[in-house]
């Protein structure tokens, strides 16, 4: 039963993993482009929700009216405004811009935030739990971050398959010249992704820091999970990167329970050995 | 210098010859520096140096082969951990005991090549993060070795490398100037050899490389195996100078990767010349910024992001194209002699055999 207690918790950590994945995961499905960023685009998020939530005192659930939209608009600035150009210059470009905004974000968020560990308090909902049995209770948080998971990446399949926008992702993603050729403004399309993508992050980081504490130094550590939940889950399958992140949760979780020091590391050495085994991932979308 | 009748192929120019009297000039200037120096002089050129020689192996990596590597710190970290576990743990002697760490830290970079070569381009850029992330993970396992909070050297070693704390900082320089100056050495006479001509090959296009016959993988992971061996070189030297090691520090993204690829994104990528520059422009910002903290990383994060989109060949290839300049003569040029035989216009202007692609 313990260990039951342990897999439920990382399969629902895993949520959270796949929530960082999934705009990673468009961003590079849209314009393969790998977003080294990415990790400290969701603490940024954090940081944005705790400014808020110091300043005006709502909930910081609430504060994600306010934070989706923002992070949504500065995706599209920053895609328009600066990743753009560096998508027609082979692979160097785009890992290397987004590389310096990582260390950009970083510092930024040190210089303004100092280095002091913060957390959103969110009352009631961080402790409250649902008892299922002697040594198994589901804390409501980390349930509602599952489900927020589950919604995110059904609403993003919808997204893909059945609307003009989504067409248009899959169209840019297949061949974007063409899809110019046939009237797809194509930086606006990447410009949407990156929106869409931030506005997931922002999702992500102010769950993040509900659920746990957060300083500026711990965005590379989600780039890696998100990586790894989309790896793992195989390029391409929004549902595969949920099970990726799923299976990375798990992996952390019994790590963690035979010894701290193997949490992250179990994590990692799953990552290595589907790599080894299963180079195209557990769930590829497409054969070669 | 090759003659065979109608045309002659140079691999020296003027600027080269000049560059080489200049690097003379310099390298017995630095030579002599234990004289005119004080210690601390002496330590700053010596982290120059391994900053210089982590660029040389960066830009091979990812200015010549592809290979955009964000786990570089992974070969510093074992060389260092290399170097206390031979010299604390076995008693070897410092001096072969840097040798072997550098040897260690490449021999474990052909298993890991085996994991991260089956991610590409980006992916292959986080994956070998992930992989640095493991060794640092896994050495604070290691509680022989100080576990997480790491340990010191302890006494009788660094006595053993040399009786006082002076002569120490002078065998420490020596190390780190035979590093610098063999890194770049060995990069240069690389980038001239027949297995050079191919890494150029493969810089200006790895498909066109691959149908003219060379191996791209087994060059990879040539250039994977002794980048992690100058990695591991580098991190046993540092630790060995900084008498104490951690697994954060060992392998820490932001000192061993991060700096590095701002040195050889700012001074010029696929150039032996760009890293160099840009360990001189890395050193002149920090001492220029030194009281502004995280100002500091921020300013080069912007400076790496601003090149990369104006000028993707770094502030040496503007230099280079202003000025026609190549201190280090890898290229060959084709000069046509005989004039009958020469193309109308532009007669004067030596074709380059190694054009590039951009």
């Amino acid at each position: 039963m313990a260990w039951l207690n342990i897999i439920v918790q990382g399969a629902l950590l895993g949520g959270l993993y796949a929530l960082f994945a999934a705009g990673l995961s468009l961003m590079f499905g849209v314009m393969r482009l790998v977003n080294i960023a990415h990790g400290d685009l969701i603490v940024l998020s954090a940081y944005c929700a705790l400014v808020i939530v110091q300043a005006t005192g709502m909930h910081p659930l609430a504060s994600l009216v306010l934070v989706v939209p923002l992070m949504f608009a500065f995706g599209y600035g920053l895609q328009r405004g600066l990743l753009n150009f560096t998508l027609s210059g082979g692979i160097l470009p785009p890992l290397l811009v987004t590389f310096g905004l990582s260390v950009i974000i970083q510092n930024g968020l040190l210089e303004a935030f100092s280095a002091d560990s913060r957390r959103l308090q969110a009352g009631a909902l961080e402790t409250a739990s649902l008892r299922l049995g002697d040594q198994l209770a589901i804390g409501w948080l980390p349930a509602i971050v599952f489900i927020v998971a589950v919604a995110v990446i059904a609403l993003l399949e919808q997204l893909l398959y059945r609307t003009a926008l989504g067409r248009a992702f899959r169209a840019v993603s297949d061949d974007a010249d063409t899809a110019q050729l046939s009237g797809v403004e194509i930086r606006h399309v990447f410009a949407l992704a990156t929106a869409l993508a931030l506005a997931v992050v922002s999702l992500a980081g102010v769950l993040l820091a509900i659920r746990t504490n957060f300083d500026p130094s711990i965005g590379p550590a989600r780039l890696l999970y998100a990586f790894e939940a989309v790896i793992i889950g195989g390029l391409g399958s929004l549902w595969g990167t949920l099970a990726g992140g799923v299976l990375l949760g798990i992996a952390q979780s019994l790590g963690a329970a035979l010894d701290p020091g193997w949490e992250i590391l179990a994590g990692h050495i799953v990552f290595l050995l589907v790599l080894l085994l299963r180079p195209r991932g557990l769930f590829p979308k497409q054969a070669e | 210098m090759l003659r065979t009748g109608a045309y002659r192929i140079d691999r020296s120019t003027r600027a080269s010859r000049v560059a080489l009297a200049v690097a003379a000039v310099i390298v017995a200037a630095l030579l002599s520096l234990p004289l005119w120096g004080d210690s601390g002089d002496m330590r700053l050129a010596v982290e120059i140096f391994y900053y210089l020689a982590l660029a040389q192996a960066w830009n091979l990596l990812a200015g010549y082969t592809g290979l955009v590597s964000v786990g570089q710190q992974a070969y510093v970290g074992l060389g260092g951990y290399g170097f206390f576990a031979l010299t604390v743990l076995l008693g070897i002697a410092p001096l072969p005991a840097i040798a072997l760490a550098g040897i260690a830290a490449a021999v474990i970079a052909l298993p890991t090549a085996f994991v991260v070569f089956r991610l590409r381009g980006a992916y292959f850029a986080i994956g070998s993060w992930v992989v640095g992330e493991v060794f640092r993970l896994l050495l604070a396992l290691v509680k022989p070795l100080g576990g997480g909070t790491g340990m010191s050297l302890p006494v009788a070693v660094v006595l053993s490398l040399a009786p006082s704390r002076a002569a120490r900082d002078v065998v420490v320089y020596y190390l780190g100037l035979a590093l610098g100056a063999g890194a770049v050495s060995l990069v240069f006479l690389w980038l001239r050899s027949r297995q050079g001509l191919a890494l150029t090959a493969i810089r200006d296009s790895e498909r066109a490389a691959a149908s003219v016959g060379v191996d791209n993988r087994r060059t990879k992971l040539a250039v994977h195996i002794i980048a992690a061996g100058i990695a591991g070189l580098v991190g046993a030297l540092a630790f060995l100078e900084k008498l104490r090691i951690s697994p954060d520090a060992a392998f820490s993204v932001g000192d061993w990767t991060a700096n590095v690829i701002f040195i050889v994104v700012i001074g010029g990528i696929g150039s032996i010349e760009g890293p160099i520059l840009g360990t001189i422009v890395f050193f002149g910002l920090r001492a220029l910024l030194v009281d502004y903290g995280a100002w500091y990383l921020i300013t080069l994060g912007a400076l790496a992001v601003a090149v990369m989109l104006l000028a993707p060949q770094g502030l040496w290839g503007l230099l280079a194209r202003a000025f026609g300049w190549q201190f280090f003569p890898v290229q060959r040029r084709l000069r046509l002699l005989d004039l009958r035989q020469a193309p109308p216009k532009p007669s004067e202007a030596p074709i380059e055999a190694a054009h590039r692609e951009d």
